[in-house]
C-alpha cells in the first residue's frame, strides 16, 4: 500500500485527451500510469481509451505505445516482449522494460481471449490490465461477455418481452486462474490505493499477471458523470464487483464487506437497469441479488474467509 | 562452388532463416510449411541459434507477434499459407503500413472450400493488395537464396517494407535439391545488424498506431504507395550485392528464348521450370516460342515486363488462381492493366491452372504453347480465359 | 529548410513513415476546458489537501503545488467528480457563464 503524496506527480497519461467528461477508465489509465516502475511499454487494443488517446497527431500517452488491432494486445505484447529476450541474449539491449498490454472488456473478455489464452500459457513476463465498462462502449454501447445480466445495451435493449442481456458475466479472473498464472486480481477505480498496489504487484511478478479493473462509463451506464467514483465504490459495497487477489492461484479478498448492501443499490442509479425497476421485472431483479450472493458465497469460500 | 546440401524447400527456409540470425520467429503450423517451423524449433531446441521462438496459438497471433517484435527493431519472420494466411490477414496490411521489415515464407497452398492442402496461388493472390512486397521462387534454390535477400530488402532503411517470399506448396516445399548453401560468415556479411526506421525505445517514447481522420489517412496511404513503389529499386541493389557475395543474379524477372520469340508464357513459381522446359523442346523444333517468369510480383515490374515482351506477337498468362468474378485471373490482369499503361496490344490468352495441386502435365503445356502460336499466326484470340486440364 | 512541425504537417511527404507520433504527450495542445459547462472552485479554507481529488481526476486537470491543490482550467471538463468526492465539500460546481 501507498500514500497519495508518495505517488510521483508525472502524468505519463498527460491530459488533452478526448475521453468523456467523468470517464471511469480515463481514471484507470491515468492511475494505471502512477504504478509504473521504470521503463514501460503500453500495447493497446483497440477500444475507448486507444481511440480517445491517440487522434493523429495528438497523443496523450507519454511512454512508448502501439496501438495494432483488437484482439491481439497480449500477442503483440507477447512479440515485444520476446523481442526484448533475444536481444538482451545477444547483447543488443540491456535492462529491464515493463510491458503491459491494455484492452477493454471487448479487446479481453470476446474478441482477445485467444491471444490473451495464449500469452498467459506461454507464460510471458507481461502485464495485461482490462478496463472494464461492461459493453463495447466504443462502437456505441453494446453488449459483450463482461456485461451484467439484467443490463441494457443496444444489442440487448431492454424490450416489451426480453429486459436486457439474459445472459451472465464472464468470469475473467477464474478463466487466467486456470492458466496457472502467478498473479490475477480485480481492483476498482475508487478503491486508488488497491488498485494502483495491485498494479504495481502484477509488474513485479515473473510471469503474466492480469488486472480486472471495473471503470464505470457515464455514458453507457447512463449516469451523471460525477457520479463514477461512487458508483465504483458501491460496486464493491454491494459485492456486485468484490475485490480480491489470487497469488499463485490462493485466492484472498482485498476489501472485506461484512454487510453488503442491496444491489439494488448500486443498479437503482444507472439508465442502463432502469427497466429493472418495473413490476413486471421483479424477478429478474431478484435472479441477480441470487447471482451476486451466490458469486460472493464462492469467493468467501475460496478465500477461506468466514461468512 | 560452395557446399551443396541436399535440402526441401521448407528446410531450405529454415536453413536461411538460421543463417540470418533472426531475432524472434513467431508462427503457427500449416500443411506445407509445417517442417519449416518443426526444423527451427530443433535449431532452438539444440541452442543452434539465440532466437526467440514464440508459438503462438493462431496465425493471427503470429503475424501480430512479429509486429511488436519488429516494433523493438528484431528481425522477425514467420510463415505461413492458405488459411492461415487468410486468417492474418488484417495484421499483413498493418505491418506494411506500419513500415516494419517482417520477413514472410508463404508455401501456398489452396484456400477452403473445399479444404486442400497442394498448392495453388490463391492465398497470396487473395492478399495481393496488402502492401508487401511479393517475389516467388521457382526452386529451392531460389527459395534459399531469396530468404536471405529478402532479408536485405525489407531491412534496408529508406525502404523498411515487409517481404513475402512464395514457394509452391508440396512442389517446391517437399521437394528436395541439392542446393548450393553460403557458409555462415558471408550471410553475415551480406546481412548486417537491422537499423530500425523507429523504434519503441523507452528513453524516446513515440505512438504507433493512432488513428487517422479522413485528413490525413489517405496522405499517409499516399506514402505506403511511393515506399512499395521504391522496393523495385532496391530489389535491383540487393541482387546486385547478392550475386558479388554468392555468385548468382537475380532480378525482377527471368526470360527464356525471348531474344526471337513470337509466343511467349508467362507465369509465376514452380511451373516456369516445366514451361521452360516445354519450350526448349519447341524451341529445337524451330518453333519461335520464349518463356518470362517474374520474381517480383508487388511492387508490379510493369516496365521490366513490357522490355521482356517486346516484339511478341501472343502471349499466354498463365494464372495458379481464379480471381471469381473478374474479367481474367489475377496476374492476367496486372499485365493487361500494364499493356494499357503502355499502349501495348498483345493479343493475350489467360489460362487458369492448377487450382489446389492440380497436376500440370507436358500435354497441357504443349496444348497451351500450340494456342500461342496459333494467337501468333492469326492474330485472334478464340478463348480468352480457360481453365486448364479441368474435365468440362 | 527546417521541418515544419508535426502539427504542420500537411503533405504525404512530411508525414512520419506508418503514421507514428515521434513526440510524446502532445494531446496537451488540446484544450479540452472548452467542453464544460460547470467548472469547480475549490474553497482553499475548507480544503485539507487530502489530495483525493488529485488522483480521482480523470483528465489530470487538477494539480498539486506547493501550498493546495488547483484546478487547471484549461482541462478541465466539469465532470464534478472531484465535488462529489471531496470529504470536506471543499469543491463546488459552478455553471459557467454564457
Amino acid at each position: 500500500m501507498v500514500a497519495l503524496r508518495e505517488l510521483t506527480t508525472e502524468e505519463r497519461w498527460a491530459p488533452g485527451h478526448r475521453m468523456c467528461t467523468g470517464c471511469g477508465a480515463a481514471i484507470g489509465m491515468r492511475m494505471a500510469m502512477k504504478a509504473l516502475r521504470g521503463p514501460t511499454i503500453v500495447v493497446n487494443a483497440t477500444g475507448c481509451v486507444e481511440v480517445t488517446s491517440t487522434p493523429f497527431p495528438y497523443t496523450a500517452w507519454r511512454i512508448p505505445y502501439a496501438h495494432i488491432a483488437f484482439e491481439n494486445a497480449a500477442a503483440v505484447a507477447s512479440g515485444i516482449e520476446g523481442a526484448f529476450k533475444a536481444m538482451e541474449r545477444k547483447g543488443t539491449w540491456k535492462g529491464k522494460v515493463d510491458v503491459i498490454a491494455i484492452a477493454g472488456d471487448g479487446g479481453t473478455f470476446d474478441i482477445g481471449i485467444q491471444a490473451l489464452s495464449g500469452a498467459l500459457e506461454r507464460g510471458h513476463d507481461f502485464v495485461y490490465l482490462c478496463y472494464d465498462n461492461e459493453a463495447y462502449m466504443n462502437t456505441g454501447i453494446q453488449r459483450s461477455g463482461a456485461t451484467p445480466k439484467g443490463a441494457s445495451t443496444t444489442t440487448s435493449p431492454a424490450g416489451k418481452v426480453i429486459p436486457g442481456k439474459p445472459e451472465w458475466k464472464k468470469d475473467l479472473i477464474g478463466i487466467c486462474v486456470a492458466h496457472g498464472i502467478p498473479y490475477a486480481a480485480t481492483a476498482s477505480v475508487a478503491y486508488w490505493n488497491d488498485y494502483i498496489t495491485k498494479l504495481r504487484k502484477a509488474i513485479e511478478v515473473d510471469g503474466p499477471a492480469v488486472v480486472h479493473v471495473l471503470t464505470p462509463c457515464p455514458l453507457g451506464w447512463r449516469h451523471d458523470p460525477s457520479q463514477t467514483i461512487r458508483l465504483a465504490r458501491l460496486a464493491v459495497q454491494t459485492c456486485y464487483f468484490p475485490l480480491y487477489e489470487v497469488v499463485e492461484g490462493k485466492y484472498s479478498l482485498s476489501i472485506k464487506v461484512p454487510k453488503p448492501l442491496p444491489v439494488l443499490e448500486f443498479l437503482k442509479e444507472q439508465g442502463r437497469f432502469a427497466h429493472l425497476l418495473r413490476p413486471e421485472f421483479e424477478k429478474e431483479l431478484a435472479a441477480i441479488q441470487e447471482g451476486v450472493d451466490k458469486n460472493w458465497q464462492r469467493l468467501l469460500r475460496l478465500s477461506g474467509a468466514s461468512e | 562452388m560452395g557446399e551443396v546440401r541436399g535440402l526441401t524447400g521448407d528446410e531450405a527456409v529454415a536453413y536461411a532463416v538460421k543463417q540470418c540470425d533472426v531475432d524472434v520467429v513467431s508462427a503457427y503450423p500449416i500443411t506445407p510449411q509445417t517442417i519449416i517451423v518443426e526444423r527451427f524449433s530443433e535449431y532452438v531446441a539444440n541452442g543452434e541459434v539465440k532466437t526467440e521462438f514464440i508459438c503462438v496459438e493462431s496465425e493471427h497471433s503470429a503475424m501480430s507477434a512479429c509486429i511488436g517484435a519488429s516494433l523493438t527493431g528484431a528481425r522477425t519472420f514467420t510463415a505461413t499459407c492458405s488459411q492461415g494466411l487468410a486468417l492474418m490477414h488484417e495484421m499483413l496490411y498493418i505491418a506494411s503500413s506500419l513500415r516494419l521489415p517482417i520477413v514472410m515464407a508463404v508455401a501456398n497452398r489452396a484456400l477452403s472450400a473445399p479444404l486442400n492442402i497442394h498448392g495453388d496461388h490463391s492465398d497470396m493472390m487473395g492478399s495481393r493488395d496488402c502492401g508487401w512486397v511479393q517475389i516467388y521462387a521457382e526452386n529451392v534454390q531460389e527459395v534459399y537464396d531469396w530468404i536471405i535477400q529478402a532479408f536485405r530488402l525489407a531491412e534496408d532503411p529508406e525502404l523498411s517494407m515487409p517481404v513475402a517470399v512464395n514457394l509452391d506448396g508440396f512442389t517446391i516445399t517437399h521437394c528436395m535439391e541439392g542446393v548450393e548453401v553460403l557458409d555462415d560468415e558471408t550471410v553475415a556479411k551480406f546481412l548486417p545488424p537491422r537499423k530500425p526506421l523507429y523504434t519503441l525505445d523507452p528513453s524516446k517514447p513515440i505512438t504507433v498506431g493512432a488513428w487517422a481522420t479522413p485528413e490525413y489517412y489517405m496522405d499517409l496511404k499516399r506514402q505506403e504507395a511511393f515506399a512499395l513503389e521504391s522496393a523495385k529499386g532496391k530489389l535491383l541493389e540487393v541482387t546486385r550485392e547478392y550475386a558479388r557475395f554468392s555468385g548468382r543474379k537475380y532480378g525482377i524477372l527471368e526470360s527464356y528464348g525471348m531474344e526471337d520469340a513470337e509466343a511467349a508464357v508467362l507465369c509465376l513459381g514452380s511451373t516456369a521450370g516445366t514451361v521452360r522446359a516445354m519450350a526448349k523442346e519447341l524451341r529445337a523444333k524451330g518453333e519461335k516460342v520464349g518463356t518470362v517468369k517474374l520474381w517480383l510480383y508487388r511492387p508490379f515490374p510493369m516496365e521490366e515486363l513490357i522490355e521482356a515482351l517486346r516484339g511478341v506477337k501472343a502471349l499466354v498468362v498463365m494464372d495458379k488462381a481464379c480471381s471469381f468474378g473478374a474479367p481474367y485471373g489475377p496476374l492476367c490482369s496486372d499485365v493487361l492493366a500494364t499493356f494499357q499503361r503502355f499502349g501495348l496490344r498483345i493479343p493475350t490468352m489467360n489460362a487458369i491452372y492448377g487450382l489446389g495441386g492440380r497436376d500440370v502435365r507436358p500435354m497441357d503445356l504443349s496444348f497451351i504453347f500450340n494456342e500461342a502460336l496459333k494467337i501468333a499466326k492469326t492474330g485472334e484470340v478464340s478463348k480468352p480465359m480457360i481453365f486448364l486440364g479441368v474435365r468440362e | 529548410m527546417s521541418t515544419p512541425s508535426l502539427f504542420e504537417r500537411r503533405f504525404w511527404k512530411d508525414l512520419p513513415p506508418g503514421g507514428i507520433i515521434p513526440e510524446p504527450g502532445t494531446s496537451v495542445r488540446y484544450r479540452t476546458g472548452d467542453w464544460r459547462t460547470r467548472r469547480p472552485v475549490i474553497d482553499e479554507q475548507k480544503c485539507t489537501n487530502c489530495l483525493l481529488c488529485w488522483i480521482y481526476c480523470p483528465d489530470a486537470a487538477i494539480e498539486q503545488t506547493p501550498k493546495k491543490v488547483r484546478v487547471n482550467y484549461e482541462y478541465c471538463k466539469g465532470c464534478g467528480i472531484c465535488a462529489n468526492e471531496c470529504p470536506v465539500k471543499a469543491i463546488t460546481m459552478v455553471m459557467e457563464a454564457i
